[in-house]
């Protein structure tokens, strides 16, 4: 025999594990979510810009981009909790987003640097955060196909560059976006 | 953005209470604006902030919030109940509170 035998008798048959038949509920965004749909941004530091809904990723955060040159929201993930999908729409069908997943976003900690002592309590001041060059690429990338795509529209880049606001007397559960 | 103004302007009323009995775990809440249950049911769900300015200073800032959100209706006039993670002190009936516009569902 190869297996050893044990020494004592299991008074209880092993557990095994209950099957089940639940699946996880494949994510679906909302209908006014759809690539292409400018958005109000509802919360952090881009709130209140209108943005334009490139792609839904793989871990159900939408790709929005401004575009960067016209109201300076960088190509960025948001979640779609903290958005208002408006009626507005851009083609988008032109501009290649195939590259971005989340992985694209996912932030390299080894590059990142730490903070010396010198810098956090003496005068020497922290090394200027740069921007990585192939990042200013995709941005302009993708910024060139949408920004010729916006101009057939008349007043829609102008829309774009307007961040949205409520004012007195509006009333969001009336509003149609 | 500092001009933009993204939530809607709400009054603290008063807590769920009975005629004795008060229950400061449940404050109603009135939404500008909102003055019956079909419209109320729109903030359902949404964050409310109560904002105010404290004497001592907190993480460099003499401002703090209390939040909480909009649980569910109230009566037939569009008022909402609201709860807080701390409950809100009994000053602040007749006190504005900001019903932020997220968790969107438009």
């Amino acid at each position: 025999m190869s297996v050893l035998e044990s020494k004592w008798h299991e008074a209880q048959p092993a557990p095994v594990p209950r099957k089940t038949n639940k699946v996880a509920k494949a994510y679906k965004a909302r209908e006014s979510l759809v690539p292409g749909a400018v958005l109000i941004l509802l919360a952090g530091r881009f709130r209140g810009k209108r943005v334009v809904l490139l792609k839904i990723l793989e871990d159900n955060t939408l790709l929005v981009t401004g575009p960067f040159k016209l109201n300076g929201v960088p190509l960025r993930r948001v979640n779609a909790s903290y958005v208002i999908g408006t009626s507005t729409k851009v083609n988008v069908s032109s501009v290649d987003v195939s590259k971005f997943n989340a992985a694209y976003f996912a932030r390299d900690r080894s590059t990142e640097s730490k903070i010396s002592e010198e810098e956090l309590f003496g005068d020497a001041k922290p090394a200027e955060r740069k921007i990585n060059d192939s990042r200013i690429a995709d941005q302009k990338a993708v910024d060139a196909g949408l920004l010729s795509e916006i101009k057939k529209t008349p007043l829609l880049s102008q829309y774009l560059a307007t961040p949205f606001s409520l004012k007195k007397g509006d009333r969001p559960h009336q509003l149609k976006f | 953005m500092a001009n933009a103004r993204l939530y809607t302007k709400a009054r603290h009323l008063s807590y769920q209470r009975s005629k004795h009995v008060t229950n400061p775990d449940v404050s109603l809440v009135q939404i500008e604006g909102v003055d019956n249950t079909e419209d109320a049911k729109f903030y359902l769900g949404k964050r409310i902030a109560f904002v105010y300015r404290a004497p001592k200073e907190k993480n460099g800032s003499k401002i703090r919030v209390i939040w909480g959100k909009v649980v569910r209706t109230h009566g037939n006039s569009g008022i909402v109940r609201a709860r807080f993670r701390k409950n809100l002190p009994p000053q602040t009936f007749g006190a504005s509170l900001r019903v932020m516009l997220y968790p969107s569902k438009i």
